[in-house]
């Protein structure tokens, strides 16, 4: 394939195109991923008063804290449930689409609206309608002999962050998944239909196997979303509880840190998260790099 | 193997185009057919009618005995060769020829021996392990027609197959397609816009026009006395030359000459083939030209000429020497004679 080269016939002029953007990455994030860094290694006392230089200290007291390991477990329940559950729906209304993808004008617009909506007030949204005292759904629960309260209830907790989660990133998904199966040549499908395959056997043969691309993109996308974005659902509906059911490595970073104001511990716990994302980066890379699974 | 048998079948797509309409053919069982006719006059409708692919509307199709308007490709008992191969790109060339067949639950034994067969016929077995991405434009089109041929199904489908292909390969590839039709003496329909490509493969052409059947005949028939000027036009290369003419008391009238034809009074489309014209001899009726250019093919060279204001094509051997002005003439018997509506006369 051939780039495109622009010539600049000065040689100030493109770092200076570049600046603004170099700026932003410095000062948002070189900056306080280095600090973070340098935190992680110290530990301040409860009054702020006294800072003392301390090794890893703060990662071998958080590898042997319960609460941490916790976090991680709800972290990882959460999060391959989140993807999952957003993933799988995504894709059944992706395929829903595409067999009439000619109505698909506004019902592809309706799908994208949850994405265009805060996270926070998605998480409000759903505190709203899953509140066990004012909310409709738990009323519409209870009538079916279910009895709904994520306060107390650890997996009903649980539950909802997932949803309100997921909910959030289906219409995210269901683009790139429209995407995927529009290009998808039709003619494969008739060929696999006269090759005597039914509408499911065609769909877990033909079409799931030339989505991987989508799928394997979607997944690292979606996990490192619950992984960070998600603080502002948990936050404004269950904030961690009940009994840290819903606590994950994120929302722990925030408390400890904000809340506890145990600086160092929540530094920590930000440098692993940092290092989880740039594994799953370089996994994503290396896969888009040799691209094919086909 | 059947023969297929269509009757008044009409499409009409939702939002109302009428792709088809009327169409009335007797495949027999081992004929090879081919629609032809303009990009957009329904080709693949009907072929995709055929298939199952896209339901039929109106009237009836059936294969063998069976009526087939409401099964499902499937269970049609066809195979079909698409314009860009249709391969499963994530399958081995192997895995592409077994997939019908595992989908119908034969052996594996009797899966690895037609595949085999196929891969021996078509000099595929070389690449039974590779993706179909790893494959040349002929290559994949082998593939294709393997596909198709392990299923030993009543009836092959092409639908414009070798369009894919360079030219030389698209005349090699034709001559296979033909050659492995005839020894496996499968009933055959097959999509061309190409009329060389139909003249060449056909055992009868189907050509179609706006939806619907202009004309059906060997290839022969169809180009010796085409039923209008669409036909006439459109089967041959170069076109059939149309020049404007005019009947009066048994004698006709075209280009400043007069012939003798046996049709009623009136204005006329005279038809005359380019091979078909040659130069006049002394006392002839003669039809004076202007040469315009000449295109040299090798073995023939074909004289543009401009007869009062109307194009005429003539082919002449290639040694022949063309003056400026020139009088051509061309034998009654071949004359084609078309009346205003552009339906055959004579
Ligand atoms: N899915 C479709 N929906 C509506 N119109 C169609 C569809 N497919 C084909 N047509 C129309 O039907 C006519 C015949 O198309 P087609 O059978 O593809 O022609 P061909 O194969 O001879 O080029 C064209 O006018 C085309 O625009
Ligand atoms: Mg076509």
């Amino acid at each position: 394939m051939q780039t495109k080269r622009t010539i600049f016939r000065s040689r100030g002029l493109p770092y200076l195109l570049l600046a603004p953007q170099l700026a932003i990455t410095i000062i948002f994030f070189l900056w306080p991923a280095g600090q973070a860094v340098w935190q992680s290694f110290l530990r301040e006392d409860a009054f702020g008063l006294k800072t003392s230089f301390v090794g890893l200290a703060n990662y071998t007291r958080l590898f042997h804290s319960p609460d941490y390991l916790n976090a991680m477990q709800v972290t990882l329940v959460f999060a391959v449930s989140t993807a999952a559950l957003a993933m799988i729906l995504s894709l059944l209304l992706a395929v829903a689409v595409d067999r009439l993808i000619r109505a698909s004008r506004w019902y592809t617009t309706l799908l994208v609206w949850p994405y265009a909506v805060a996270p926070a007030v998605a998480g409000i949204l759903w505190w709203f309608i899953f509140n066990p005292t004012i909310g409709i759904m738990p009323y519409v629960l209870a009538s079916v002999g279910i009895s709904w309260n994520h306060l107390l209830d650890k997996g009903d907790a649980m539950l909802l962050v997932i949803v309100a989660a997921a909910w959030k990133q289906v219409s995210y998904n269901f683009l790139f998944f429209v995407a995927g199966l529009q290009s998808i040549p039709a003619s494969l499908r008739e060929a696999a239909a006269i090759d005597g395959a039914g509408p499911v056997k065609r769909f877990f043969t033909i079409t799931l196997p030339l989505l991987s691309p989508t799928t394997f993109f979607l997944l690292v996308v979606n996990v490192v979303y619950t992984l960070f974005d998600t603080f502002p659902v948990i936050d404004a509906t269950t904030e961690g509880g009940p009994a840290q059911a819903t606590n994950t490595l994120v929302y722990k970073v925030y408390m400890d840190g904000f809340v506890g104001l145990d600086l160092g511990s929540s530094a920590a716990q930000s440098v692993v998260l940092m290092a989880i994302v740039i594994s799953l980066t370089v996994v994503q890379f290396r896969f888009v790099e040799r691209r094919v699974t086909y | 193997m059947a023969a297929i048998t269509i009757e008044n079948l009409g499409k009409t797509y939702t939002g109302g185009v009428s792709a088809v309409r009327g169409i009335d053919i007797d495949i027999r069982d081992g004929e090879f057919v081919v629609l032809v006719g303009p990009s957009g006059c329904g080709k693949s409708t009907l072929l995709r009618m055929i298939a199952g692919l896209e339901e039929i509307t109106e009237g009836e199709v059936r294969i063998g005995e069976r009526v087939v308007n409401r099964l499902e490709p499937a269970e049609r008992d066809i195979a079909m060769v698409f314009q860009n191969y249709a391969l499963y790109p994530h399958m081995s060339v192997r895995q592409n020829l077994s997939y019908g067949l595992k989908n119908r639950g034969t052996p594996k034994a009797e899966i690895a021996r037609r595949v085999d067969e196929a891969a021996r016929i078509l000099e595929i077995g070389a690449y039974l392990d590779r993706k179909p991405r790893a494959l040349s434009g002929g290559q994949r089109q082998r593939v294709a027609m393997g596909r198709a041929i392990v299923r030993e199904p009543a009836a092959f489908l092409f639908d414009e197959p070798l369009s894919n292909l360079d030219a030389k390969l698209r005349v090699s590839m034709r001559g296979e397609i033909r050659a492995l039709q005839k020894r496996l003496g499968t009933t055959s329909v097959y999509v061309t816009h190409d009329q060389l490509e139909a003249m060449t493969l056909a055992d009868r052409l189907v050509v179609l026009r706006d939806g619907e059947v202009e004309q059906i005949g060997a290839p022969l028939e169809v180009y010796r006395r085409p039923v209008s000027t669409f036909v006439a036009e459109f089967i041959g290369s170069p076109a059939m030359n149309m020049l404007d003419g005019e009947v009066a008391g048994g004698t006709l009238r075209v280009g400043g000459a007069s012939l003798p034809v046996g049709v009623a009074p009136g204005k006329v489309k005279v038809g005359m083939r380019a091979e078909d014209m040659r130069l006049a001899g002394l006392g002839e009726t003669a039809i004076p030209a202007r040469l315009a250019y000449v295109e040299e093919l090798g073995a023939q060279r074909l004289g543009h000429f401009e007869v009062e204001g109307q194009r005429l094509i003539a082919a002449f051997p290639a040694e022949q020497a063309l003056s400026d002005e020139i009088a051509l003439t061309v034998d009654p018997s071949a004359l084609h004679v078309f009346g205003a509506d552009g339906r055959r006369i004579d």
